[in-house]
């Protein structure tokens, strides 16, 4: 009988999971066209589609293929990557709160690329090898000086909090060395924008996605069981610190090609995960319905940034805002449970 | 037990209370450094200036490119020393009233408080007088600080250093946002405030260091009021309270104080983080824990290291300037670590 009741359960978790990530995945390809067809100019679906399938599109064929397709493919990947990178660390560090926008990496990531532009004038992949470099050190500072007896969870976000705020001050001074006409392309680098995309960051960063998001997926079994904490997931075979350095690296690698990329985009590692976990249940892997979830706030920011209010707004501004009060509900809600704080 | 934290220098807590004439004879050496780095903020800046122009900018009325540097300084290491010592009193009442040792005005969110007033206030309310700034950075920094404070002790356990750091990261990260989404169609406004986002000493004149004053006085006035009572505090609420101390008229004035200092420091000099933090426990170390001795202290030694600060900044960078608010990041940042580390931070 008590069998019967588990498998039931099972069973409905399982098709609530598969509903959510089926809902997730229309809702993606929704935001992706609506996207492609709206602007200055509207394009109807049909010219889209052939414009996506290779075709030649009076107009269409510059406006959708050149401009708006790099864009939305650029948001989509940075969707997921931030969005992985995030859930990683959630689910590791065992707390919402510890993602990457909060404890210091994507300031590393960013800091780093500012000096890049700023300083060493260089552009295109030297700017991406630079802030992965860049936020890989940070995160690897991070963890050597939040080790002490082993590495506690408080410890390193707190450790975390504290380099974010030192590399956010490197930023600020860069920036108001920065030429007046330099401003509103540095600005992204406070805010995160999908301005001015081309096809050369988009083959950089879905590279990146690629080869990181594999690593990450083919773990996503070690890292769950790394939630039960380091005894009871080295007991049941997983080779804790082993997999949580090769995790790492592929998270903040994650992370580091989308900051260089599109800057940091506010929120969206941070609200990823939290929101698949809501809208999938308690069963299986966050990180594809996170990966999902984070493309689409990007998409759906991006759009309501570029046309539902009087002036342009970056979508960093907008996940920015968004986020905010998800983020003061989700403190609330943790410290009154008084769960993982 | 609502406090969950534990300093790992308790244990001689008790025997670091120093005598009183060992504590004045640190303070005169103290003051006797200040008055050095004043001088030498006078003296040393981005231009090289020779001993003859400095003493004639004093001395006659002569007004060449030397002279006027000269002159320029001393309202600059005046408003460095004001603004050091408040953020040092601040810093070291706001510790002693959440019995914090991360307690910051940065990490409380005062200042992300105080720009994002000073921000909606420019962009939507047409403020534009210096006092106004000043009234207005001060309500949202008591605003912002009051909100983590507020979300930071919720639930189990009280406000942790834990929980306080992370609803202050929290709600600067949505400030932020807010800021950019209200500067961003505002080119004039966001091209002023990214001088103003650093925080620095250098825009000081005569009127700046006038408007901003007499807030100073009232809020550390208010602070030395609370000093006795901060340490009854110190023992714990029911403890305090036994002693006779009205425990929420003390927390709420302390407050009040501590906020008008921040709040009136970063409206006139902008964001400038870890000094808060960094001062009381340099004090702590060497004058002990009694408020009365410690809030002075924090404001000599407050004043000394935005003094320093500053010009290292100016020398190290010729003929650019770092502005101080990114020195002390760069000097504070690894000092938060090392508290983090001290503390015997639970395991989750």
């Amino acid at each position: 009988m008590s069998v019967d009741v588990l498998a039931a359960g099972r069973t409905r978790r399982a098709v609530r999971r598969r509903g959510a990530l089926a809902t997730l995945v229309v809702l993606v390809v929704a935001t992706f066209v609506v996207t492609l067809m709206v602007g200055q100019t509207f394009y109807p679906p049909g010219d889209v589609l052939r414009v996506i399938a290779g075709q030649t599109v009076p107009g269409a064929s510059f406006t959708v293929g050149e401009l708006r397709l790099p864009r939305a493919v650029l948001g989509v990947l940075a969707g997921v990557a931030f969005a992985l990178g995030g859930v990683t660390f959630q689910t590791m560090l065992r707390n919402p709160l510890a993602s990457p926008d909060i404890i210091g990496i994507t300031h590393g990531a960013s800091a780093a690329a500012v000096f890049a532009i700023t300083v060493l004038a260089v552009s295109g992949a030297v700017i991406s090898l630079v802030a992965v470099v860049a936020a890989l050190a940070t995160a690897m500072l991070i963890y050597v000086l939040s080790f002490k007896d082993g590495v506690v969870g408080t410890r390193l976000i707190l450790i975390g909090i504290g380099i974010a705020a030192m590399l956010q001050s490197v930023v600020s001074y860069l920036l108001v060395r920065a030429a007046t006409w330099d401003l509103p392309a540095a600005m992204r680098w406070i805010t995160g924008s999908l301005n001015g995309a081309t096809w050369s960051e988009v083959v950089t960063l879905s590279v990146a996605v690629a080869a990181f998001g594999a690593l990450l997926l083919s773990h996503s079994r070690r890292l769950d069981l790394l939630q039960l904490g380091d005894d009871a997931a080295s007991a049941l075979g997983v080779r804790v610190e082993r997999t949580r350095v090769t995790v790492i690296i592929a998270a903040v690698g994650l992370i580091a090609f989308a900051t260089a990329a599109t800057g940091p985009i506010a929120f969206v590692a941070f609200l990823s995960g939290p929101i698949a976990a809501r809208l999938v249940g308690p069963t299986g892997s966050l990180l594809v319905p996170a990966a999902l979830v984070g493309a689409l706030l990007v998409l759906v920011a991006d759009l309501a940034g570029q046309f539902a209010f009087g002036s342009r707004y970056p979508v960093g501004v907008v996940t920015g805002v968004l986020g905010a009060p998800y983020l003061v509900y989700l403190l609330i809600r943790t410290n009154r449970a008084g769960g993982s704080l | 037990m609502t406090v969950t934290l534990v300093r790992t220098a308790a244990p001689d807590d008790a025997d670091r209370r120093r005598p009183v004439p060992a504590i004045l004879a640190l303070l005169l050496a103290g003051a006797a450094v200040l008055v050095l780095a004043a001088a030498l903020s006078v003296a040393f800046g981005t231009r090289v200036v020779g001993w003859n122009d400095l003493v004639s900018a004093f001395t006659t009325d002569a007004d060449g490119i030397a002279e006027a540097a000269v002159r320029q300084r001393i309202p600059r290491t005046l408003l460095a020393m004001l603004v050091g010592a408040s953020l040092g009193v601040a810093g070291a009442v706001l510790q002693g009233l959440t019995r914090n040792p991360l307690a910051d005005p940065m990490i409380l969110g005062v200042t992300p408080g105080a720009s994002l007033a000073v921000v909606s206030g420019i962009a939507f309310f047409g403020l534009s007088t210096a006092t106004g700034y000043i009234w207005v950075a001060i309500t949202g920094a008591a605003l912002a600080s009051a909100f983590v404070y507020g979300i930071g002790s919720l639930g189990r356990g009280g406000p942790t250093p834990l929980k306080l750091a992370l609803s202050g990261a929290a709600t600067t990260a949505a400030f932020t946002s807010l800021i950019s989404a209200i500067l961003l169609p505002r080119v004039d406004v966001l091209n002023s405030f990214r001088f103003w986002q650093v925080g620095g000493v250098g825009g000081a004149t005569y009127t700046k260091l006038g408007q901003v004053l007499p807030f100073l006085i009232v809020g550390a006035l208010i602070c030395i009021a609370c000093s006795r009572g901060l340490n009854s505090l110190a023992l714990g609420d029911e403890l305090a309270t036994g002693l006779g101390e009205r425990v929420m008229v003390i927390r709420v004035a302390a407050f009040v104080g501590a906020v008008t200092l921040c709040g009136a420091a970063t409206a006139v000099a902008g964001p400038i983080a870890f000094v808060g933090l960094v001062v009381p426990h340099v004090c702590r170390l060497l004058i002990g824990v009694d408020h009365r001795w410690l809030l002075p202290s924090a404001a000599m030694v407050g004043a000394l290291l935005l003094t320093v600060a500053d010009v290292v900044g100016r020398v190290v960078a010729r003929p650019s300037e770092i502005e101080v608010g990114i020195v002390t990041a760069i000097i504070g940042a690894p000092f938060f670590i090392y508290v983090v580390r001290k503390q015997k931070v639970r395991a989750l």
